[in-house]
């Protein structure tokens, strides 16, 4: 599984990937966690950040952020 | 309700008199952080879920291709119900431009919404009632049309950087769609996480304002930046210019100059000055507009502040 998380970097976009890694982690998958910092990389998915996209899909975009229980939701919507 | 609590608490449980100044301050101080915290608690949960509603990206499609003038006003009416986290600013803008959205709409958005949120309302209107209020958010609104239009009407789309044209998503965004116990779910979390952001800031603010309420202190602030003082507005937004706070760090500030003998056009121009404008903000626009677009809008936004503070002023 490919997990991106966009953001340029800010508390939010920070949140949301120790969110994810938290997620991946309890749920006891393989997955890659990429972070995507680069406004034109992250304009490929999504305008408003923090985005979450998950196998190539944008899963979530925007504030405020999903909890825990909605990113283990969302991944595993996608196992 | 609330206050029969706080006089419960003031006067039978710390068993303090009546009209001693500690039991005044006291009382005052119980009374407005209930107040302010129940306020805070029901319009952030409310606001958050309109704001559901309102993605950044349905704003661009609203938008797109509006004319001038028409586009800036629901520009800055979408500002305030559009969700945006300020680092989100560059793609937002790279977004809106790509979709047709013209420079100065886009900039009325990005202007109000920073300056009129929800927290900004509660906060002017548990400390200073509804009629500040509604002045704040008016003129908010005013404030961020006139910045947009002026900005739209010089025609700068060249101190745009210019990959910002050139780029294309090749699509549409998706809106990731949500539930409405999603949107309540988001709600809930969200009020949450503001308050424990800026409770501290609002109990300061109000332990001041206690303070002031129950001993007035004199202070020579008055001289320099009171009434008196024709020059006190633009002194006040020029220094709020480079300093930077969002809406719930500022108003502690605002309400203590209050308490100082500042006029409130004096004061709510220090507020927009603030959140309107800071330097971490224009640093990140950098990546989109050139220098002399940013020094345009930081004075035609500096210039905007000014004759609202003196107009606030004059009317009040």
């Amino acid at each position: 599984m490919e997990i991106k998380v966009l953001g340029p970097g800010c508390p939010n976009c920070t949140a949301l990937e120790v969110l994810v890694k938290k997620a991946v982690q309890e749920l006891g998958i393989e997955a890659r966690i990429e972070k995507v910092t680069d406004v034109k990389d992250i304009m490929r998915y999504a305008m408003s950040t923090p985005g979450l996209v998950i196998n190539g899909k944008l899963r979530h975009s925007g504030k405020p952020l999903p909890n825990l229980d909605k990113v283990k939701d969302l991944i595993r919507a996608d196992l | 309700m609330l206050k029969t609590f706080s006089e419960l608490v003031t006067f039978s449980v710390l068993k303090l008199e009546h009209g001693c100044r500690l039991a005044d301050a006291l009382n005052f101080f119980i009374y407005d952080t209930l107040k302010i915290f129940l306020l805070l608690s029901i319009i952030i949960f409310v606001v958050s879920i309109v704001r559901s509603y309102f993605p950044p990206e349905k704003t661009r499609k609203l938008l797109a291709h509006k004319k001038e003038l028409i586009g800036n006003v629901l520009a800055a009416l979408l500002g305030v119900v559009t969700p945006f986290c300020s680092c989100s600013a560059v793609p937002l803008f790279i977004g809106f431009v790509e979709a047709g959205v013209p420079l100065g709409v886009t900039f009325s958005f990005l202007i109000s919404s920073p300056m009129v949120n929800e927290i900004a309302v509660v906060l002017l209107f548990g400390m200073f009632g509804w009629e500040v209020t509604a002045l704040y958010i008016g003129t908010g609104l005013v404030v961020a049309i006139i910045g947009g239009l002026t900005i739209g009407k010089l025609k700068l789309e060249k101190w745009v950087e210019q990959y910002v044209y050139a780029f294309q998503s090749g699509g549409r965004y998706e809106i990731v769609e949500q539930s409405f116990t999603d949107r309540l779910r988001y709600a809930r979390d969200n009020t949450r996480d503001i308050l424990r952001r800026i409770w501290l800031y609002i109990i300061i603010a109000i332990g001041i304002g206690g303070f002031i309420h129950g001993y007035v202190p004199q202070d020579f602030l008055v001289n320099y930046a009171g009434p008196k003082n024709p020059f006190a507005v633009p002194i006040a937004v020029l220094l709020g210019v480079p300093l930077y706070a969002n809406a719930a760090g500022v108003v502690p500030i605002v309400y203590a100059l209050v308490g100082k003998g500042l006029s409130m056009g004096t004061v709510l121009a220090f507020m927009m000055a603030v959140t309107a404008l800071s330097l971490p903000e224009m640093i990140i626009l950098r990546k989109v507009l050139k220098t002399p677009l940013l020094g345009v809008f930081a004075g035609i936004m500096t210039a905007t502040i000014i004759t609202v503070g003196y107009l606030f002023n004059a009317l009040l």
